[in-house]
């Protein structure tokens, strides 16, 4: 597992700890079953408070990803990616059907529209 | 939740100074960072918990016990640092352990010496001839070396060098790895409380100004700049305090994303408890 926290981005802590391990999860590195950290050994590792670890889990766990198992700790929830997936998909092009309908009425190219995706597609991943 | 530390009401009148209502709990496991400025209160708040000064009103409570009655309980349980060193000058470390042993009944000898190591500390040399760094790193040695279960440290990381600093942190992380140890620390040096504290409470002349979890303050105040003619335009009570500069406005306002769907085009910055602490003292209220 790998968290990159940023203390300049103006995301929260907790949320940045939060989607990584939600990508993390939907990419397939970590795997249904498998055990994640304490919150204290977490919270050590990243440098930041136990609250921040213990929020991040509780919002993992409530969106179904990890469950907890108290003096246990916590794992990946067996959870369904497939159908995760498909959700966002629809979700996304949902959000690029609308980008196309702007394109389209605003004389576009489809060129041009997919160098704009690109472009922002990379900014993302530096 | 259980708590390490429980005060309530805490006050004491003195001639020139007066400490008001302090109250706060701190869950077991968790990290509680006292701020304020010098004179604000907070070691007077340690001596009281620590049973060293007579309270005109509160009380307190370490693992659910009255600090008064439990006294034994408390001194095995709790690891100290205070702000000035309370060791003779012409002792050296190996009698310190020695003096310790006697003290304390689950004092680790090993552990200590361990400790001594990694700080590379000289056993056999009087704390006089120690520098400041090395006497503050010699305290904390001794307060986690009877394996307490609360450590209360003022000001621990003062007069270290930010190496020094650092690996003291680390040590601090280490010893909350056991769920039951829980830590209440003041420190002049925010930046350190930023990246370990759970809590952080906020004391002036004697009264609580703020008490959060550290990652709200962070996340839900912040620091507008602008000009006059906007300065103008935000209501006075979105406005916790300001400062007028030279050229710009700045304002501490306590909810960011309320702000943000106020006043759409306004630039608000993140702040940090520095900031905090010199606004809230700084800074001034508009009337």
């Amino acid at each position: 597992m790998e968290i990159i926290i940023s203390n300049s981005s103006g995301v929260p802590i907790y949320e940045q700890i939060k989607e990584q391990i939600k990508t993390e999860i939907l990419s397939g590195v970590l795997k249904p079953g498998e055990n994640l950290p304490s919150i204290r050994s977490l919270a050590k590792d990243l440098r930041c408070s136990v609250i921040t670890t213990k929020n991040a889990y509780e919002e993992l766990e409530k969106e179904g990803y990890i469950k907890t198992v108290p003096a246990k700790g916590s794992y990946i929830a067996d959870i369904n990616i497939e159908l995760i997936r498909e959700e966002q998909l629809k979700n996304i092009e949902r959000f690029v059907e609308n980008a196309v309908f702007l394109a389209k009425r605003n004389g576009v190219s489809k060129k041009e529209l997919t160098e704009i995706i690109n472009i922002l597609y990379e900014e993302d991943e530096k | 939740m259980k708590y390490a530390l429980e005060v309530k009401g805490l006050g004491k009148k003195y001639d020139d100074f007066e400490l008001k209502d302090i109250h706060f709990s701190l869950p077991t496991g968790m990290i509680l960072g006292f701020i304020g400025e010098n004179g604000a209160g907070k070691t007077t708040t340690i001596k009281a918990i620590l049973n060293m000064i007579q309270l005109d009103s509160g009380h307190i409570k370490i693992f659910g016990c009255d600090i008064k009655k439990e006294t034994e309980l408390a001194k095995e349980e709790i690891g100290v640092v205070l702000d000035d060193m309370f060791f003779p000058e012409i002792l050296t470390p190996k009698d310190i352990n020695v003096i310790m042993k006697d003290i304390y009944q689950n004092w680790d000898q090993t552990l200590f010496y361990q400790y001594i190591n990694d700080f590379h500390l000289p056993l056999k040399q009087a704390i006089k001839t120690l520098s400041k760094g090395m006497r503050k790193k010699l305290e904390i040695a001794t307060a986690l070396s009877h394996h307490p279960k609360l450590l209360i440290l003022d000001e621990p990381t003062a007069g270290l060098d930010p190496i020094a600093r650092s690996e003291v942190i680390d040590l601090f992380r280490d010893f909350i790895q056991e769920k039951d140890c829980s830590i209440l620390l003041s420190s002049h040096i925010t930046t350190d409380l930023e990246h370990i504290a759970d809590y952080i409470i906020f004391i002036n002349e004697g009264t609580m100004l703020l008490s959060k979890t550290c990652d709200a303050l962070l996340e839900e105040y912040g620091i507008v700049k602008c000009k006059e003619k906007e300065f103008k335009q935000i209501d006075k009570k979105d406005k916790v305090r300001f400062r007028k500069n030279r050229y710009e406005y700045e304002i501490l306002i306590e909810n960011k994303k309320e702000f943000k769907k106020k006043y759409p085009s306004s630039i608000i910055d993140k702040i940090t408890l520095e900031d905090l602490m010199i606004f809230m003292l700084k800074g001034e209220v508009e009337k």
